[in-house]
């Protein structure tokens, strides 16, 4: 389960779109001891690019080192370090849960205060799908928990800097120019 | 122009200035071969791909530029992974071609296909995948691009078998030589940051006991002359690491020698006890900060680095510079000057006599043998020292006979000195040799090796034999793996384990002559000069002088593993040291 500790940072990582490059990320940070919490990658709007949004542990290494090794792979193009508060997060769930006919009724209740959505009704079971905060996302697979859960999927976080704000974000530890 | 891939990627390494390649051919490359035919870049094949990957260092070592190994797919790949993890770990500018089977083989476990992307990918700075002929020029140019600015390191460049095949329609490319290289997730920091200069300049100002660590990056950035300028206006004493002996004259006044497990007293205790460690292109490395909580504990530090992730990676600086070492160097003098200059610092009378009192009462030394006894090894290096030219090159393997040349050797010129720091690689010496030979053929290159090294790559003396490549090599043969051996003598209880092996099998003289060199043996003081005067005579082949050296010799000093440098543990005829 994902939750919010002051050990765990957000990077999106701005990378190349070269085969190879999530197998890059991913070997540096085995090499290099650090942990990963959770990890999204999908292209963005420029082909060119994929976006790496990475959630890391630091107790297990500083952050700084876990950015400045990062920013030596070449084909790693920009890192921003999004703090909680300065970003938007969502995630998304997938889950099937145990749902006899008697009990259905108060699944999908639950689904519906939560915004989510059924996928699936089986005999006995139900597919529900919910995207969200990872805090919301961490409430309802809670609340669903005792029900019986068959299957659960999570996506891992991803992150946009939030609008509004009156500074850009920020490049942690990294000259402007090098990233 | 029309080209087919074997000959676009010939060409390209044309065009990036490639005089030599150390390969070895295969399946997978063999049409890559082809084309070398009609080039002018010399070609050396070698016996062992790992004797490629190392002579491409030795070569790079001694010359600067990149240098440029090509091997088969498979085996022939997966031989040159230790050069590759060595090159790696010294920033040593290499660009290595390896053939791939054919892009529709790929993923099916074909003959000869190794993931050698995926293996290397811990072990290069960058590393490709070539996906068609027409991408050769450019990623060539990438690759080299890549090797040789920032932090030099190896780069490697896979080719699949269809791409450089003129019988394969795949191989069909349109010639081109990119103007520029696009790599918009690399741009090295070259310059440093003006407030940080200033800030270690005021730190220098204001030090009453400064030392500066020089490591490799002086090299790599040139910066020996900066180095030296630095360090006389400012009259600070230098420490050279293993990486950056000869990067500042051992001869200076102000060189205080290596640092670190086995450096000399001084220049241990100097670094422990400064008050301001100047680091320049040093990276804090085990071997020389020993236990790291107490190291140097009373320094404050200015670190310069051209990789920003050095930068408090092991030790938090007070002013961390991330720059090439040479323009960083040339600002701080300006920022030094602008201060007030070196008659703003305050007197280090007291700090200079504590140096030079270490040095009287440590030097390093050692016991001459006794008539009947055999060779110290110490005595065998100064012998060759005094007897070869300044200029000489020197390349080691790694171990005791590693220390004691770094140790005893002169080295007053940049470049004068290849070896293996960072990952320690036994049998790097004579194809290390071999190829600092090729690079530099106006210099005399000797091989100090040990006999474990020795026997692990000893068979590129056959390619320097046939190449008329005229290294000179010298066996420092204790019978032992004598590192290991020295490790279990202080801390196994003397219980030997797996180190001995025969001073006389095999047989050193009659491998060499076998091997198309000249082969000597020593076994006596009075006959060391006489067999290196006959070997610097010799220029038209190898030569090989197996000296007969005491395996009881142990390296000194020594800071046991894992233990401050307080705790350095002197030779035992010096007491036992300490302050």
């Amino acid at each position: 389960m994902t939750v919010t500790t002051p050990t765990h940072h957000i990077l999106t990582v701005l990378v190349e779109n070269k085969p190879g490059v999530l197998t890059r990320v991913a070997g540096l940070f085995a090499r290099r001891g650090f942990n990963i919490v959770s990890l999204a990658v999908a292209p963005t709007d420029d082909e060119r690019f994929s976006r790496i949004t990475v959630v890391v542990d630091v107790e297990s290494a500083p952050l700084e080192q876990v950015i400045k090794q990062l920013d030596k792979l070449v084909n790693v193009v920009k890192i921003t370090e999004l703090a909680p508060g300065d970003s938007v997060q969502r995630e998304l769930l997938l889950a099937t849960v145990a749902a006899t006919p008697e009990i259905r009724g108060q699944i999908i209740e639950l689904v519906g205060v939560f915004e989510g959505r059924i996928l699936g009704v089986g005999p006995d079971e139900l597919t529900v799908c919910l995207d969200g905060s990872p805090e919301k996302v961490n409430d309802f697979e809670q609340m669903i928990r005792p029900y019986g859960i068959v299957a659960l999927q999570r996506t891992g976080r991803v992150a946009l800097p939030k609008l509004d704000r009156r500074h850009p974000p920020q490049l942690h530890g990294i000259d402007a120019e090098a990233s | 122009m029309k080209l087919d891939g074997g000959q676009a990627l010939i060409k390209s390494l044309e065009m990036e200035g490639v005089e030599t390649i150390f390969g070895l051919p295969g399946g997978a490359i063999l049409p890559v071969y082809d084309p070398i035919i009609d080039s002018p870049i010399r070609h050396i094949l070698v016996r062992h791909e790992q004797g490629a990957g190392h002579m491409a260092e030795g070569y790079a070592h001694a010359t600067g530029r990149p240098g440029v190994a090509m091997v088969t797919s498979g085996p022939g790949a997966t031989n040159i992974v230790t050069p590759l993890a060595d090159a790696y770990m010294d920033s040593v500018p290499m660009v290595v071609i390896t053939g791939q089977v054919p892009t529709s083989a790929l993923g099916t476990d074909a003959f000869q296909e190794a993931d050698i992307t995926g293996i290397t990918m811990g072990v290069t700075k960058h590393n490709f995948l070539v996906a068609s002929a027409q991408d050769i020029p450019r990623v060539i140019r990438e690759a080299f691009h890549i090797a040789t600015t920032g932090r030099p390191g190896p780069v490697l460049v896979d080719i699949p078998k269809d791409i450089v095949d003129p019988q394969n329609a795949n191989s069909a490319m349109e010639w081109y030589w990119p103007d520029s290289v696009d790599l918009p997730g690399y741009h090295p920091v070259t310059k440093g940051d003006p407030a940080m200069i200033r800030k270690a300049a005021e730190l220098i100002l204001a030090s009453e006991r400064p030392v500066i660590y020089a490591g490799g990056g002086i090299l790599k950035a040139r910066a020996a002359e900066a180095l030296h300028a630095l360090a006389e206006l400012c009259d600070i004493h230098v420490v050279t690491t293993l990486m950056a002996r000869g990067a500042f004259p051992d001869d200076h006044p102000l060189c205080l020698g290596m640092p670190g497990m086995h450096g000399n007293y001084t220049a241990v205790t100097s670094m422990q006890e400064s008050d301001l460690l100047i680091a320049l292109g040093s990276r804090f490395d085990d071997r020389v900060t020993g236990k790291i909580d107490a190291f140097a504990p009373d320094a404050k530090i200015i670190h310069v680095d051209i990789d920003p992730a050095e930068l408090g990676k092991v030790r938090r600086p007070d002013a961390g510079i991330a720059g090439d070492c040479r323009l960083v160097i040339e600002e701080l003098i300006t920022a030094i000057r602008d201060l007030g200059g070196p008659g703003a610092q305050p007197d280090r009378t007291p700090w200079k006599s504590r140096i030079s009192g270490w040095q009287e009462t440590f030097p390093l030394t050692y016991e001459m043998s006794e008539p009947g006894e055999l060779l110290k090894p110490q005595y065998v290096l100064e012998t060759l020292r005094d007897n070869t030219p300044d200029d000489c090159i020197v390349a080691s393997g790694v171990g005791q006979h590693q220390m004691w040349t770094s140790q005893h050797w002169k080295f007053n010129h940049p470049y004068t000195w290849v070896n293996s720091g960072g990952l320690g690689t036994m049998g790097f010496s004579v194809p290390a040799a071999i190829g600092a030979k090729v690079g530099r053929p106006d210099r005399m290159v000797w091989s100090i090796d040990g006999d474990g090294c020795f026997q692990m790559t000893a068979q590129e003396l056959v390619t320097a034999a046939s190449e008329r490549i005229p290294v000179k090599v010298a066996i420092l043969n204790n019978a032992y793996l004598g590192m290991v051996r020295q490790w279990q003598e202080m801390f196994y209880d003397e219980r030997y384990s797996e180190v001995y092996l025969s001073p006389d099998l095999p047989d050193y003289k009659m491998w060499a002559e076998a091997m198309g060199c000249i082969g000597m043996r020593v076994e006596s003081p009075e006959e060391v000069l006489p067999a290196i005067e006959k070997a610097n005579e010799i220029d038209d082949r190898p030569v090989v002088i197996d000296f007969r050296t005491d395996a009881r010799e142990k390296v000194y000093p020594m800071v046991p593993s894992g233990r401050s440098n307080s705790e350095i543990v002197v030779d035992p005829a010096q007491g036992q040291g300490g302050r």
